[in-house]
């Protein structure tokens, strides 16, 4: 890969996790000292990306605003990285009348018609979704794509399954990727299914999968580029598996007392091992035009601006309460 | 979430309090003990406790062949549910959020409710279908309804709805008893969760040892002479609120706990209507097609004269809920919007 390629899947992933460190100290912050989950700034449930985010820079580094992106409950990395303007999710996360959604969505329910990105709390449903946007796409002519992203226990539900025999059968232009983190919730792998790679699924529905291990940004981003561009040639959908890594709990305020793999988890963080990685090959440096200082920094200060702005904006008037349950036309 | 649960009291056995998990845990428990046919599967059910402590201990008291943490497949083991009860057993199935439902609800409606009529009553589908219910916590517009009328309209299933320890553990144990398929809803905001602002009533004295509330009978929790409050599960509590602060003022409201959606207990509520003359039903769902409207209908089939002013209704008012607080508690049913229907209503 050429190194400005390189740096870009890199500031990607700096900026995803500058992103969820502020957002955790915000949520945290007034809600001590009992943890009360509707207290706060930014009260209700929290699921935080830390150590997915090569699968989200790998992916959408082959996207553009015209691409669609169906995320999960877990979405603000796949957000972040499709280009979801952060000042606007910001304000949403935060309840707020100049967030995405008006303050009526919140951290689950993120869409954006100017990159054609969505997500969703109900597992495995923004599959099925994807599915019509790459079918709008393809009967409008275009080259366009649609990503759906679930996780490893969202694949055992119903509608990932209806969802890629429905792509298979049409030759859909969308890409299935599944963050394969190891756990949904308490549930392991292992518990949930006998089928050691969700790439072998896709076999089963006459479709490509590719199972990346080891949570490796590039050869991410080099196994959705040919899916990505298989894809645009008309060729039909395909299935990326990342074997990838929940970093903190589940939400925000889940003890992991069910979780066993804990030790070895910090070592397995994506983001120092890329920036050794970058480092070695001369990439990054501590000195000169782009450090990996000055990338902090630069992501530092968009997600000040992006929490500044959330707080400035004011908290939706109760009187508006019932709109948009309608479009009016 | 498993932050520990410090609701259990150290007092004398005689007067011990529970939260309403732990009530709903040991109706369960002390059903699985009695009966070898009991068991528990659902996500997360079994290390994690339950999302919401329904299950906590269970799995260290009963193994992992009677307490069965499922993969994200809710067709699939709400399905196989009602295939082991169809078989006898009586399983108790979780699904964590009741806002779940849409992706299973072929085998809800079509199966676990259907069974028993299609098969002109010759087989029976003696399960219990769990899931928590209600808002109040900004967890937006999928993980905050209550759709308990959704269930209540398809005919086949009970429907129950506990507001505090003692019912809920007596509901539990009636729940898997019975040879029907009910469908047991709790509120998170009444479940005494260490992680969630303390409903001060979701502590409270239950019954050690073998404890039944009857399926389809209403409770009385509040005797008044000037407005019956027809509600159910937290709003019960909210009900209560605005009652002994209203009492004050001289109004005098009668609360009445529904408990079970169905069957409904419509002469509890001709009773206490008979004796007020005003009725106002509070509701966390939605307002329209649902139970409230459904217990204005009865009253005014039976009997409209009973009424001495139109009937009154505070529910979710037909939008989905919002997430920004200001927003969600402009739509949920809050002690100050029952105040001022009950004063509205004593006013008319
Ligand atoms: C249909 C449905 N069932 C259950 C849930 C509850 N739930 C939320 S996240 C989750 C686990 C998801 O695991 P996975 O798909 O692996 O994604 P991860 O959280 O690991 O990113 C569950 C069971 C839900 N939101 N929707």
């Amino acid at each position: 890969m050429e190194p400005d390629e390189r740096l870009g899947l890199y500031r990607t992933m700096v900026l995803i996790r500058t992103y969820e460190e502020s957002i955790l100290r915000e949520y945290h912050a007034d809600k001590k000292p009992a943890f009360d989950i509707g207290a706060g700034l930014i009260p209700g449930e929290m699921h935080l990306s830390a150590g997915q985010e090569p699968v989200a820079a790998g992916v959408c580094a082959h996207l553009t605003a015209d691409d669609a992106v169906t995320a999960t409950h877990r979405p603000h990395h796949f957000a972040i990285a499709h280009g979801v303007d952060l000042e606007r999710m910001t304000a949403e996360i935060f309840g707020r009348v100049d967030g995405l959604g008006r303050g009526r969505g919140g951290h689950m329910h993120l869409f954006d018609p100017a990159t054609h990105f969505s997500c969703s709390g109900i597992i495995a449903e923004g599959y099925p979704p994807a599915v019509g946007q790459a079918l709008a796409f393809q009967r409008r002519g275009t080259d366009r794509v649609a990503v759906a992203v679930t996780g490893e226990g969202a694949a055992n539900q119903g509608a990932f399954h209806e969802a890629l025999n429905l792509a298979a059968l049409w030759k859909l232009p969308v890409v299935f990727v599944v963050e394969d983190n190891d756990w949904g919730i308490s549930v392991p792998r292992s518990a949930s299914t006998c089928v050691t790679s969700n790439a072998l699924r896709a076999g089963g529905y006459g479709i490509p999968g590719e199972r990346v291990e080891d949570n490796s940004v590039e050869a991410v981003h080099a196994a959705a580029g040919t899916a990505i561009t298989r894809a645009r040639a008309g060729e039909g959908p395909s299935l990326i598996e990342v074997h990838t890594l929940r970093l903190w709990g589940h939400f925000e305020g889940d003890a992991q007392g069910y979780r066993s793999d804990l030790e070895g988890v910090p070592g397995r963080d994506p983001l120092p091992t890329y920036e050794k990685q970058l480092r070695a090959a001369g990439v990054l440096h501590d000195s000169g035009d782009i450090t990996v200082a000055s990338i902090a920094a630069q992501a530092r200060d968009r997600v000040e601006a992006a929490i500044e702005f959330a707080k400035r904006s004011p908290e939706p008037d109760p009187a508006t309460a019932l709109d948009h349950v309608f479009a009016r036309s | 979430m498993t932050l520990t649960d410090a609701s259990a009291s150290s007092s004398a056995p005689a007067q011990r309090k529970l939260s309403t998990a732990k009530a709903m845990v040991e109706a369960i428990a002390q059903e699985m003990e009695r009966d070898e046919d009991v068991f528990v599967l659902g996500e997360d059910v079994g290390a994690y406790g339950g999302i919401f402590s329904s299950t906590t201990g269970l799995l260290e008291k009963f193994g992992p062949r009677r307490v069965l943490d499922t993969p994200i497949s809710e067709t699939a083991f709400i399905g196989a549910a009602i295939g082991a009860a169809v078989e006898g057993m009586r399983p108790v199935v979780e699904l964590m959020f009741v806002d779940f439902f849409g992706v299973c609800m072929d085998q809800i409606y079509n199966h676990m409710a259907k069974i028993h009529f299609e098969s002109g009553g010759n087989v029976t589908v003696p399960m219990v279908l769990t899931a928590a219910v209600g808002g109040g916590y900004s967890d937006g517009a999928q993980h905050s309804q209550c759709l308990w009328g959704t269930f209540a309209h398809l005919p086949g299933m009970k429907v129950v709805a506990p507001s505090n320890p003692a019912d809920a553990k007596g509901l539990m144990t009636a729940a898997i008893r019975d040879d029907n398929p009910v469908v047991y809803l709790f509120h998170k905001g009444v479940m005494g969760l260490p992680w969630m602002a303390k409903n001060r009533r979701s502590v409270g004295p239950v019954p050690e040892g073998e404890h039944l509330v009857p399926i389809g009978k209403a409770n009385v929790v509040r005797p008044g002479s000037d407005v019956t409050v027809v509600t159910l599960s937290l709003s019960v509590h909210h009900a209560l609120d605005v009652a002994e602060e209203l009492a004050q003022q001289g109004v005098d409201c009668e609360v009445v706990d529904l408990r079970s959606v169905v069957p409904l207990d419509t002469e509890t509520i001709l009773d206490s209507v008979g004796r007020t003359g005003r009725l106002l039903v509070v509701d966390e769902d939605y307002l329209s097609f649902g139970v409230s409207g459904e217990i204005v209908a009865r009253v005014a089939e039976r009997d409209p004269g009973l009424l001495r002013a139109p009937a009154a209704r505070v529910a979710v008012p037909d939008v989905p809920i919002p997430y920004a607080r200001p927003l969600e508690y402009a739509v949920l049913p809050t002690p100050d919007r029952i105040r001022r229907a009950v004063l509205g209503l004593v006013n008319a």
